[in-house]
Parts: C-alpha cells; structure tokens; sequence
C-alpha cells in the first residue's frame, strides 16, 4: 500500500507561485464577447468602475475592453446605463 | 487591575491589548458590543489599528483573508447567521493557513428565530480548519483571546474563541486585566515567513492538483496535532506569567470520582457548584470541562479517563439525525477503549437554563445507570 510515510512537516504549509498572475490571461474562458457601441456610449465610466477583472481602459473617450483577460462575465453590458454594451457569441466575432 | 466586565467588554479588551492591527466588523446580537468597544477605543486615539466596517460578514472575513495575507495581526467577531454567513471564507482562512483569531458568541441559528444561546452554530463550522476553544467566564475570555493569537501565530491556523452569548456575553463578572507590558511581553508582534510584499511579489492559493491538495491537507492535519500540545504549553507560559493556567481540559474534583459531567462553555462553571452540592452529599462527582474542541483533545482525554468510569455529557447543540455533538466526538475518541461508557445529555437548546439542580440530576441518573453507552441522546430541560 501506498501509505504517505514521509515527515508531513517537510511540506509546506501554502503553496505559493513567483509567476505573474499577467500570464493567467482568463480571456480564454469567454464564450460571449462584449462589444461597446461607440454612437451610444457616454463616458460614464460605469463599466469601468464595475469590472471584476479591472480589464476596461479609459486611455481613449470610448472605454476599450482587453480581451487577454475578459472572462466574459456581463456585469457591463447589465450595468451600462446607455445599454451601449451589447454581447455577441465569440463563435460569431 | 479587576475591573467588572462583560465577556464581550472582555473580548474587546483582549483584541485591544493583543495590538491587533486590522479589526473588520459586521453587527449581529449578541457579538456586537464588541465592536462598539473597539469602536469606541478608536474613536478615542486608543486602538492603533485599522477598524473597517464592512457590509456582511462573508466581506469580513474577506477582507480580513487580504489583511492577513498581508502580515497584519487580525480579529473580528461574530455569530450565529454571522458565522454562517462566514462559512466559505473559514475554509479559505484555514486552507490559506492564516492566524486569524475570531470570537463567536454563541447563539442558536433559525428558523425559527432565536436570539440566545447555543453552540450549534460554532460546531456547525467544525470541519474548515479552525481551532475553537470554548470559555466558562470572562476572565477566561480575555485570557484566551491573547493565548489563541499566540498558538494561532504558532501553527499558523485560524482560531475561534467561543464564548455563551448572554449567560457569558452580557453577564459581567471581575475580570484580571494584566498590564500591555506583560501582555506585550507574552505575545509578541506577528512575523509571518511569508507574506504579500509588492517588493517581492508571489501569488497564494493558486490551483493545485490532488497530489499537493493531499499533502497540504496532511501538513495541516500534523499541525492541528502539534496544536494540541501548543495548547497547553502557552497555557503554562501563560499560568507562569498571570497565575492563570488553562489547558485542553479543566478538570475539577474529579481525583476519586467515577461519574463525571462532562461540560464546555459557561455550563461548566455551573457544573462547579453541581458538583459541590453533589460532594456535600457524600456522592463522588466530578467536573471534566472539555476547552478545546478543535483540535479535539483525543489524547487528553483518553490519558485522563480510567476504566469503569462513567460520563454525562451535557449537550448544549444538536446535530440532527445524530445526536449532541461533544458526546459523539467523546464517544469517537474513546472507542473501543472498554469500560467507559458515555451517556449524551441534549438539554439549553436556545437559550434554556441549564440550572445546579439539572445537573445535579444528570449526574444522578448516569451514576445510577447500568455502564452500557446509550445509542441515543436524552432530551432533558429545566421545568423549574
């Protein structure tokens, strides 16, 4: 039998990584893409303020959304006050 | 210096002197004086640290997860819904392997609603990996505030301080308040070996695979092990330093006795003067206060017992389709050691008295029954 026989004090006690959570790009779960209607948006910055994931941009007047790390979780297109931001299928972009 | 305190004035006293560095917060009767107190001492200048109010208690311990992680020396406390509310952030806690150090004021959980005490709601968080130790007076309450940062910081697991909520919470009793230099001196300030540090950047609870999952999980079982003896050599430290010794177990006028009650809480100051009254009448009874319930006292308990001897133990919780919850463990951690038999008592469901004379008649009935474990828990309340 298999019996774990070792000092269970030589393990630690957390695992820990030195990796950057940057190479974790969570965007390859999305099934749906939000994509943000420049003509409508206002600038409000809500989805901004609103990402989980803090993965909007205000670089430019219309937010941008970085898809490396998007997982797609729709909280802008519900929050949007303007419904500026619309979900299509990523099967479909 | 004695003042008069309430446990929960107690409680706060303790996280104050300890020089906890990040307090969050979240009101629920009958916990919630304790942080009017901190509230309080931090309006004044007195508390140095970080006292944040959040909007529930699974935030609290949230944020109180970052705050450890952090290297910060960090308490809250809660109950009943609270604690509950709490439960998926206890197993983070416990997992992320930090020494959170937490009060939970007994009360019974709903429905229907309840306000009054019961320790269902603790025992009901019995399998996240916190330790949990449970008080009989106020005095104890502080003491064992300060003793769990130190055993917490130790093994580097989560601590739970247990106290009843009103009979303990809202009574007030003369409580020793030791001097911060002699506290400063007991306990001294939390240096983890690893902590978040943006000039060293590392990530924690990353995803793992079943084969650490194992050893992690067998590392943390060694150290609820090592725990145990952690108890009790911080509670001679303490005894040393204070004159106030504590261990997993309280044992009073149990030396010639065969029948014991067996208590926890601030039922086991009650069973003091059941026992006494029992002396005075010629009986040999004993009073076995179990303070440590996770990690259990296995090992105590079993060097404690001797063959013939018979427990009552008095049950202030109920896991239903079971039975009371110390007896089951007492049982578990006895099995198949022959000749003690454990009789379960479920009585103070919600807050019932758990009088001098109910377990006076507890003890009498499990002393004059046949030395075979009962299968079910008696069901038992005070009609006086």
């Amino acid at each position: 039998m298999p019996l774990l026989d070792d000092d269970p004090k030589a393990y630690p006690r957390v695992m820990i990584s030195t990796r950057s959570m940057d190479e974790n790009l969570t965007g390859n779960w999305r099934t749906l893409r939000p994509i943000i209607d420049a003509k409508t948006c206002t600038g409000c910055n809500i989805c901004w303020k609103l990402c989980p994931e803090a993965c909007v941009d205000l670089t430019d007047k219309v937010p941008s959304i970085d898809m490396d790390y998007c997982k797609g979780c729709g909280i802008c297109v519900c929050e949007c006050p303007a419904h500026s931001v619309h979900f299509v299928a990523e099967s479909a972009s | 210096m004695k003042k008069v305190l309430s446990g929960n004035h107690a409680a706060a006293l303790a996280a104050h002197m300890a020089r906890t560095q990040v307090t969050v917060g979240y009101p629920i009767t009958p916990a919630t004086q304790i942080y009017e107190v901190l509230a309080e001492m931090k309006a004044k200048g007195e508390f140095l640290g970080e006292f944040i109010a959040a909007e529930s208690e699974h935030s609290v311990m949230a944020a109180l997860l970052g705050a450890s992680t952090a290297g910060a020396r960090t308490f809250t406390a809660t109950s009943s819904h609270g604690l509950a509310y709490m439960h998926e952030l206890l197993h983070w806690v416990a997992g992320s392997r930090l020494p959170i150090v937490m009060v939970d004021v007994n009360r019974a959980l709903a429905a229907p609603w309840n306000l009054w005490t019961d320790q269902t709601d603790s025992l009901s968080q019995r399998d996240t990996g916190w330790m949990q130790t449970y008080c009989s007076t106020n005095q104890e309450v502080l003491d064992t505030v300060l003793l769990s940062f130190k055993i917490a910081e130790r093994v580097m697991l989560p601590s739970m301080v247990v106290l009843d909520g009103f009979n303990l919470s809202h009574s007030y009793e003369p409580v020793d308040i030791p001097s911060q230099a002699e506290v400063d001196a007991f306990l001294p300030p939390f240096r983890p070996e690893l902590r978040l540090d943006p000039d060293n950047p590392i990530s924690f609870g990353a995803l793992t695979g079943p084969k650490d999952y194992l050893r992690l999980r067998r590392r943390m079982a060694a150290d609820m092990a090592e725990a145990e003896d952690a108890i009790d050599e911080a509670g001679r430290e303490f005894g040393q330093m204070f004159g106030r010794s504590y261990g997993q177990l309280d044992a009073y006028r149990c030396e010639d006795a065969e029948t014991l009650l067996v208590t926890s809480g601030a039922v086991g100051s009650t069973a003091r003067a059941a026992v006494d009254a029992l002396r005075e009448k010629g009986l040999k009874a004993g009073n076995l206060r179990l303070r440590a319930f996770r990690p259990f006292p296995a090992k105590a308990l079993k060097a404690f017992v001797k063959p013939g001897m018979k427990l009552a133990v008095v049950d202030r919780n109920y896991s239903p389709g079971a039975g009371g919850i110390f007896a089951q463990e007492i049982k578990a951690a006895l099995y198949p050691r022959s000749g003690v038999s454990v009789h379960g008592y479920v009585t103070g469901l919600g807050g019932g008295d758990i009088t001098i004379e109910l377990l006076q008649e507890i003890w009498e009935r499990v002393d004059g029954a046949p030395k075979t474990d009962p299968v079910a828990a008696t069901w038992v309340e005070d009609a006086r």
